[in-house]
């Protein structure tokens, strides 16, 4: 019905190899796109942008990096927080060194920061694997907080050591420090996520992703048909850490306004390593399914009692909303083990086939 | 298979069902006050009775006298379990709710962070009673930020006045060792330039050493006590963290009557898990402890008789319990202040502020109101929203609070300098131009 594919015949190799190979995925990517850019900005709330979808993009970019480092190259990490706060920090030392520099440059040199620390904390993955790279990782997490709660050179001498993001604009229009309306920054998240799951997307199609998939599979074999490991898993590290370093950068400057190391403690690894397991690993759709998740069911089940109208004391609330979310998780990682994005892939092959899937 | 297909059916339902609709207000004689609180979570132990202290006051002044000169308050407690994320969540939430939220009293210093440059622009009063960003206490800077009735500048500095009386004068400070502990967040960094300002002036010896979120582990930090051996320990701790402190303290044998907490660090909660342990422990206060006032009394008429109360009725007067009420009791009367200029019916977000700013207690209406002897008078103004208010010492003597010292003045002249200078610091971070008060009416 919606994927009648009669007629669409693929004669070039760039319209077989397209990111969207069908035409009906192409029109719907394309409609959500336009809303997302359109529609949501007039339409959804203040509380909606600021309190919701912001933190869904910010948190789908982080998961996007930790997804290619974990889902395709291999690689468990739970040091995510800590790189973010490097992005976070380094985007905040940068922009009140070089104020005039515009503000995506400085999230993309924070990221490049991030990048590079990342490296440095990859390099134990060449020996220790699997557990014991994850704990390896966990150093990287509270080392940083650590360095970065220690120096007060990275809050720029801050008594409470707290960064706060400076007012700066796009083009004209805020879009970090109080006066930057919540579409702003919205649009401003919305942007950067759908550039960068473009470029993993390529990324991951292509020869560096090959060659990650071919370290995660099986290091020995990969590197018996040519993949070199040292460049290979450091090259997702670098690229991982990017990813979580513009998300931090964008976590303090479009979301919080203001943060201390205690916004990217371990808790923010966790998050983003369970929004990669449960939205699917090795899928970049995987990651923003995961983020919507995590993000948004917690909300939800807030609103939940006031939508009813059931007057509830707040700290029921709260355990009542932990017990489901927590029971929520254990029933999708029993129901599908390979996460949500798996869930629509079973789903499109049906739609495929319907009415006579099998 | 048929599980799957369900997922995925309820998956396809929860992305049409989840954009919700707001709910409606209608106009009425109420003003809405939203209340972050944090019942459950490490910090469960400080946040609760500090939230049925403000929800029984405000809702007793409902009970009683129908709200606030007959304008009803319509309070919404939200969960935040002291974290920033799921505060500002909560801001978000409730700033627009029923009318618009009229004040903030976030009940920590991280979310209060958050709240003053969003707060600024929503026009909404974030009122951080003793908490907070210190140099957001200069009114010139930050409008719509209180700090009253005293900062932890100011309490730092009455802290150290205090021990100076104890040592027999300031000048005996010279070469004594003391230890502040805190929590590493923006919150226990607070007080440190302060002391490192008196450390300075009055020649002792300042050790800070900091105890990580949520600061169950505290063994390195007490083993570094026990190196230092100081004459006085001052600790700014929160939550689960105190107790624990207590504890170490006790195990260690520390002289319990030289170890002093700040405000939030001397609750029934910190002491009580300590056991005999605890007996001597200090505790720096802004209000009496003890349910014997008339407050308390229309409090368990009008809220536990009439079974509108969230917290048990044994926990009247706790420490927390009263930091609850002594909050909402500033509150109503900021309320009041500015209906005094606006009439008594449902004020704009504007008019709360000036009722803040212009707020003044005196001993007359501390009387009037049912808590004579409860609290200093305060007095706010354009230039100063701390108040500047002195600082008491309690002491736990294994089953209650007693006040042991007399009203501690802060040493303004420290404090106030360096205040006005971070001011203009903060303030020019978030683009803000400095007020001029003369103008002010």
């Amino acid at each position: 019905m919606i994927y009648r594919e009669a007629g669409q015949f693929k004669s070039s190799y760039a319209s077989d190899q397209a990111v969207f190979p069908i035409r009906q995925d192409r029109v719907m990517a394309l409609i959500a796109l336009a809303a997302a850019v359109v529609a949501v900005p007039l339409v959804a709330s203040e509380y909606w942008l600021q309190a919701v979808l912001i933190p869904f993009l910010i948190y789908s970019l982080a998961a996007l990096g930790l997804n290619l480092l974990t889902g395709y190259a291999g690689q468990v990490s739970l040091g995510t927080g800590g790189f973010m706060a490097v992005g976070a920090y380094s985007a905040f030392k940068i922009t009140s060194a070089f104020p005039g520099l515009p503000i995506v440059a400085v999230f993309v040199l924070a990221g490049v920061v991030a990048a590079l620390v990342g490296v440095l904390f990859g390099i134990p993955s060449l020996r220790i694997k699997g557990f014991y790279l994850a704990v390896a990782t966990l150093a990287a997490q509270f080392f940083l907080l650590w360095l970065f709660n220690k120096v007060a050179w990275f809050t720029d001498y801050a008594s409470s050591g707290t960064i706060t993001a400076p007012p700066r604009t796009v083009l004209g229009v805020m879009v970090t420090g109080p006066e930057a309306t919540a579409p702003a920054r919205y649009l401003t998240a919305l942007i950067l996520v759908g550039l960068f799951a473009v470029i993993a997307k390529n990324l991951v199609r292509g020869r560096v992703g090959r060659s990650w998939m071919a370290i995660r599979d099986r290091d020995i074999a990969a590197e018996i048909i040519g993949v070199r490991p040292l460049r290979t898993k450091l090259l997702a590290f670098a690229i991982s850490s990017f990813y979580c370093g513009v998300a931090g950068a964008e976590y303090v400057f479009l979301y919080l306004g203001s943060a201390e190391t205690l916004a990217f403690d371990i808790n923010v690894s966790f998050l983003v390593l369970f929004m990669v397991i449960i939205g699917g690993l090795g899928s970049i759709l995987g990651s923003f399914l995961g983020s919507a998740f995590i993000v948004m069911v917690p909300i939800f089940l807030t609103n939940v009692p006031h939508l009813l109208g059931v007057a509830m004391p707040v700290a029921l609330q709260k355990q009542i909303e932990l017990m489901v979310f927590g029971g929520l998780i254990i029933v999708f990682l029993i129901v599908e083990p390979n996460g949500l994005a798996r869930l629509w892939q079973i789903a499109k092959e049906k739609l495929r086939l319907w009415p006579f899937p099998y | 298979m048929t599980l799957r297909r369900v997922m995925i059916v309820l998956l396809a339902a929860s992305v049409i069902a989840l954009p919700l609709a707001g709910a409606a207000w209608a106009q009425a004689k109420e003003m809405f006050v939203p209340s972050t609180v944090y019942r459950t979570g490490p910090y469960a132990p400080s946040g609760t009775p500090f939230a049925n202290g403000l929800w029984d006051y405000l809702t007793m002044i409902n009970e009683r006298d129908g709200g606030v000169n007959g304008v009803r308050l319509v309070v919404e407690e939200c969960e935040t379990q002291y974290d920033t994320k799921q505060g500002v969540e909560c801001y978000e939430r409730l700033k627009g709710k029923n009318g618009g939220a009229m004040v903030f009293n976030p009940l920590s210093t991280g979310i209060t962070y958050q709240l003053i440059p969003k707060a600024a622009v929503d026009k909404i009063v974030v009122h951080s009673m003793g908490y907070g960003m210190t140099a957001a206490s200069d009114g010139r800077w930050f409008p719509w930020v209180f700090t009253f009735p005293t900062t932890y500048w100011s309490q730092a500095s009455s802290v150290i006045r205090y021990i100076g009386q104890q040592e027999g004068g300031l000048d005996k400070l010279k070469g004594k060792k003391i230890v502040h502990i805190y929590h590493n967040s923006p919150y226990g960094k607070e007080a440190n330039p302060t002391l490192e300002e008196l450390a300075h002036k009055y020649g002792f010896e300042l050790t800070l050493l900091a105890v990580d979120h949520p600061g169950q582990e505290q063994k390195a930090t007490w083993l570094q006590v026990r190196r230092i051996n100081p004459n006085w320990i001052y600790m700014s701790g929160w939550g689960v963290m105190n107790q624990v402190a207590v504890k170490e303290a006790a195990a260690v044998n520390f002289p319990m009557d030289h170890f002093i907490g700040n405000w939030w660090s001397a609750s029934e909660a910190d002491v009580i898990p300590a056991g005999d342990g605890a007996k001597g422990y200090k505790g720096a206060t802004f209000h009496a402890p003890g349910a014997n006032f008339k407050v308390h009394t229309d409090i368990v008429k009008f809220v536990y008789d009439k079974g509108k109360n969230i917290g048990p009725k044994d926990k009247i007067g706790e420490a927390l319990y009263n930091r609850g009420v002594v909050n909402a009791m500033y509150l109503t009367e900021a309320f009041r202040t500015a209906m005094a200029k606006f009439g008594n019916k449902p004020l704009t977000t504007e008019q709360v502020r000036w009722g803040y700013e212009h707020l003044s207690l005196t001993e007359a209406r501390l009387d009037q109101i049912g808590l004579k002897g409860f609290t200093h008078p305060v007095k706010v103004t354009c230039e100063d929203h701390e108040g500047s208010g002195p600082v008491l010492i309690q002491q736990w003597d294994g089953q209650k609070w007693n006040i042991v010292s007399d009203w501690i003045q802060p040493m303004k002249e420290v404090v106030r300098p360096k205040l006005e200078l971070a001011a203009a610091e903060e303030g020019k971070k978030l683009g803000y131009t400095i007020r001029d008060c003369s103008k002010e009416n």
